[in-house]
């Protein structure tokens, strides 16, 4: 079995899926019920062959794994893919979602059904591919080439904006990563190849790091996304349909947190410790800006897509404290958004179909005919705010214990953050769910059927099994999480010494 | 007595003897079979492209001088011999379908495209100044004609006369700059030029700033760009799709070849002229194109765009940066004639239609060509993992290499903005509801289309050959 290229299938798998759907002939019904259908079987089954990838990872070593290497582009760019405790959970992740968005989409989308899976089935080889390769290069085209089927998605499928959030999407995103693309091939000529494990042992310049840290940033800043650069989100969240929201929030986010984590500080842990307080600043700005925000939208999904800008701020923070908890922390903070911000865009879906808007104030009291979808409404919104008992709780408690090791303040004014997100998310749960249930609409509504309860009763399942028992998460990326801040350490170890040299010097004068 | 007469080797030179031939062989048979005989010249033009193709192909490899030192085929010449070549059969296979239902069959098209091909082989091929006049002359005399071969449309006669009276001038600069190099130099030949220019001086520099003038008009870069728009526009469409692929691939041979075989001293001086000019040359294909409401003009900013990304390679002056201009080449050539197999197949009613808004919605009423002209919108972007973003890779490679971080980084910048109309096509493709359907596609405008389609998309998979082809056509460049 050891022969088989089991990464390589997982990400490629839903492109067979792809071939096989647009084969489908015949008339309109039968070819949409046929590409639904095979949409979901392809993610279930490519869902099925990541859990090979997880039952025989070795969390012991912080080492890539399920290690391919060929001939690709000639001279030292190959196709090399790989993952180790970091990626690894992504790659989960996604190919976990995936079925539930198919579900989430069964009934929803009725118009060009086989576009929507083909265009699907393919983000998900993109987004597997973006966690998977171990080449700078093959990084950037798995990276990249997502644009074009969420453009897609938001623009064919999405709201009445959806031609200006599409754009937008697009072009802020591609802006960020050009500049990228210019610093991976600076770092070729620097380096001399664009591995990705041979970069990392690769020292570069102090100088020049500070440039390709910027360089980077300026991707994943957008991509994550980082105040001031997050106005594309709320847009594209708005417009997109509710399983192209969900894998934005879920997955698309991730790569900027999982970019940070793969390049920026092991790549350039100079540049990391200089401009460290840069991503602090903007980090706290975003929790409490955003938060305030939030607190004022009258769009169900917008205010839902604050809350993930400032949620990603406790990431980035927690990264940034480059220490053990707050690394940790950031990972697992992303795998539980991945979680519950997934649900709760798949629950404002749930009444958005029922309704057709989003508008806060269209709706009050669904208490009374839909108990059901209270509750489940209540866990997630319980794990957006950070109660203990759900997993939003152990991320950004991790990430502030972490930011707490490394910079006072900031984790002060961090937490801050986490008050203001229960204040705006429970405002929304008393608004939608809560009060008396008087508009006569919303009379007639029935509580969630069983596709409904089949899409979010795994993600109510996981957000209080990481709740009380984060440890599979942690377990999984610790080794990897240690080698990194190791390393980290290492590299920088020299530049502490002669600062820590010059302050006594100046202490001494 | 006179010394015997040496007869030059001829072998190097076949293909262009064999598409002469051919080409006059031809025009006999159209003049007396007249107007029945243009589906057989046509046929036969496309085998003789073929054929010329196949010579190319056998010469021996590793390089041949022959007729004096003015006539020389390496690699690099090899290389894109066939990719014009591949361009003008091309060009003719998307005509044939478009002249017919125009009413607009004359055998002399293929003729007359036969003819500016061999001009454009003895451009790529040509090693001294004179060689590479008759070549360019050839060439173009054949292009003027055919800008003007829909003689009963106003539009087409004006796109033919601008083009000519334009060209005219650029070939008068041209001159003007290569009796200049040769009043500083005392010679016509690149390796003596190469030699004598070793000290540089403001004449000699004087000289090349007016080569480069005619240079940028064959390749329309800015600022001697103004032609294109009207000329792509005017010209009846299959010219222009062969406009957009071949003699680009022949001018930017010469744009490459002259300065980093002849001027290699002075590589700083024209490394600024070149840096501008694809610098000005990217911004205005990507500004200028936003406004656009034809398709056809919208493809001419878009090449003035991607002549601008091609010249980032030689403004780089290192192997890499030509090794990068010839991927740029092969790409932007694969691109351009599936592009124009889309335009031509935009016809309602018997009529051709050009404006943009009448691809609306064309993702419902025939998804396959919807899919590929987005795919290959999304590679002229330069998306990944489409072909357009490998074209792009490279050149910005070689350009990051010789720290032209300048140039990069306005060069992505412009590719940026370049996306937003790419994506405006994109967008009117499948997000707008439909204007109705298309006429049915011809089968050879499907072949065409496949053929570059599926290049586009699967280029990812085995980029590696073309890249070490065109590694190689670079190395003997700088041999």
């Amino acid at each position: 079995m050891a022969s088989w290229p089991i990464l390589s299938i997982t990400t490629f798998l839903p492109l067979l899926g792809v071939l096989f759907i647009a084969v489908l002939q015949g008339d309109e019904q039968a070819v949409n019920r046929n590409a639904r259908w095979a949409a979901l079987w392809t993610t279930i089954v490519t869902f099925a062959v990541s859990l090979i990838l997880l039952w025989r990872f070795d969390a012991a070593s912080p080492e890539f794994q399920f290690v391919e290497k060929k001939a690709w582009l000639g001279g030292t760019t190959f196709y090399h893919m790989g993952v180790d405790g970091i990626s690894l959970p992504f790659v989960i992740l996604t190919t976990a979602l995936m079925p539930l968005c198919i579900i989430a989409s069964w009934e929803v989308i009725q118009t060009r059904v086989k576009e929507y899976m083909i265009a699907f089935l393919a983000l998900e080889t993109l987004m597997i591919g973006t966690f998977s390769a171990l080449d700078l290069v093959l990084f950037y085209l798995f990276f990249e080439g997502g644009l074009i089927p969420m453009f897609l998605i938001i623009g064919i499928w999405g709201g009445p904006r959806r031609v200006y959030a599409s754009f937008k999407f697009f072009l802020y995103t591609l802006l960020g990563s050009v500049l990228m693309l210019l610093a991976i091939m600076a770092m070729y000529w620097k380096g001399g190849t664009t591995d990705i494990p041979t970069l990392m042992k690769f020292n570069f310049p102090a100088g020049m790091q500070t440039w390709l840290w910027l360089a980077f940033f300026a991707s994943f800043a957008v991509k994550m996304p980082m105040w001031p650069v997050h106005t594309w989100l709320p847009d594209a969240h708005v417009e997109a349909p509710t399983a192209g929201s969900v894998i934005l929030a879920a997955i698309l986010l991730k790569m900027g947190g999982y970019g940070f984590l793969r390049f920026s500080v092991p790549m350039f842990p100079l540049a990391s410790m200089d401009l460290a307080p840069i991503v602090f600043t903007l980090s706290v700005v975003a929790i409490i800006y955003t938060s305030l925000v939030a607190l004022v939208q009258e769009d169900m999904k917008k205010l839902i897509a604050y809350s993930s800008v400032a949620h990603m701020g406790f990431v980035t923070m927690g990264i940034f404290a480059l220490t053990t908890q707050g690394v940790a922390g950031g990972i697992f903070q992303m795998i539980s958004h991945g979680v519950v911000s997934a649900a709760l865009f798949l629950c404002v879906g749930v009444v958005y179909d029922r309704m057709h808007t989003r508008e806060i104030s269209a709706y009050g009291g669904l208490v009374n005919n839909m108990p059901l979808y209270a509750l489940v409404f209540l866990i997630f919104t319980m794990a957006n705010v950070g109660l203990p008992g759900t997993s939003g709780f152990v991320g950004e408690f991790l990430a502030l214990i972490g930011t707490f090791k490394a910079n006072i303040p900031v984790a002060a004014l961090a937490t801050t953050g986490v008050i203001l997100s229960a204040g705006y998310a429970l405002w929304l749960y008393r608004k939608v769910v809560f009060g008396a249930l008087a508009k006569p609409a919303l009379m007639g509504l029935k509580d969630l059927g069983p596709r409904e309860i089949l899409v979010l009763a795994p993600l109510v399942f996981l957000t209080i099994l990481f709740g009380i028992y984060p440890k599979p998460v942690l377990d999984m990326s610790a080794a990897s999480v240690a080698q990194l801040l190791e390393n980290y350490e290492q590299a920088v170890k020299p530049k502490k010494a002669a600062e820590l040299k010059a302050n006594e010097a100046r202490a001494a004068q | 007595m006179n010394p015997p007469v040496v007869m030059p080797a001829l072998f190097p030179i076949f293909p262009e003897i064999a598409l002469v031939v051919g080409a006059m062989v031809l025009l006999m048979f159209g003049v007396y079979r007249g107007e029945k005989s243009t589906d057989t010249v046509n046929a036969a033009a496309i085998a003789l492209l073929v054929l010329a193709g196949l010579l190319v192909y056998t010469i021996p490899a590793g390089k041949h001088v022959t007729f004096g030192g003015s006539f020389i085929v390496d690699d690099f010449a090899r290389v894109l011999k066939i990719l014009t070549l591949i361009g003008a059969a091309g060009a003719i296979i998307l005509s044939l379908s478009y002249l017919k239902s125009e009413r607009q069959e004359k055998f002399e098209f293929s003729i007359l495209i036969l003819l500016s091909t061999t001009g454009m082989l003895m451009l790529i091929s040509a090693a001294d100044l004179i060689a590479l006049y008759l070549g360019l002359e050839l060439m173009s005399l054949a292009l003027y004609v055919i800008a003007a071969s829909n003689r009963d449309s106003l539009r087409s006669t004006e796109a033919g006369l601008k083009y000519f009276v334009l060209g005219a001038l650029s070939s008068g600069m041209l001159l003007y700059g290569a009796s200049l190099v040769y009043g500083f130099t005392g010679t016509i030949t690149f390796t003596g030029i190469a030699q004598a220019a070793k000290d540089g001086g403001i004449g000699l520099t004087f000289g090349l700033v007016f080569l480069f003038a005619g240079f940028c008009f064959k390749v329309s870069a800015v600022p001697f760009h103004m032609w294109t728009p009207d000329v792509y526009e005017g010209a009846p469409t299959p010219v222009t799709a062969f406009f957009a692929s071949a003699p680009k691939i022949a001018a930017i041979a010469m744009f490459v070849r002259v300065p980093v075989t002849a001027f290699p001293a002075i590589t700083p001086q024209w490394q600024q002229i070149v840096v501008f000019v694809a610098i000005a040359s990217m911004a205005l294909g990507s500004f200028a194109a936003i406004g656009q409401k034809n398709i056809k003009r919208l493809m001419a900013y878009s090449s003035i765009g991607h002549m601008g990304f091609a010249l980032v390679g030689l403004a780089a002056g290192t192997p890499e940066g030509v090794q990068g201009v010839v991927v740029y080449m092969a790409i932007y050539l694969a691109m351009t004639l599936g592009t124009f197999a889309c335009i031509l197949t935009m016809r309602r009613n018997g009529q051709a239609v050009e404006n943009i808004s009448d691809l609306a919605g064309l993702a419902r009423t025939n998804a396959p060509l919807a899919f590929l002209l987005a795919m290959l919108f999304f590679s002229l972007a330069g998306i990944p993992p489409l072909a357009g973003f490998f074209a792009k890779y490279y050149v910005f490679l070689a350009a990051i290499n010789a720290n032209l971080y300048t140039l990069a980084v306005l060069g992505v910048l412009a590719s940026v903005v370049g996306a937003y109309y790419y994506l405006a096509v994109i967008k009117t493709m499948y997000f707008d509801e439909p204007a109705g359907a298309f006429e049915p596609m011809p089968g050879a405008l499907k072949g065409v289309l496949a053929v570059s389609g599926l290049f586009v998309i699967f280029y990812c998979v085995a980029p590696g050959p073309l890249v070490s082809v065109a590694a190689a056509a670079a190395k003997s460049l700088f041999q």
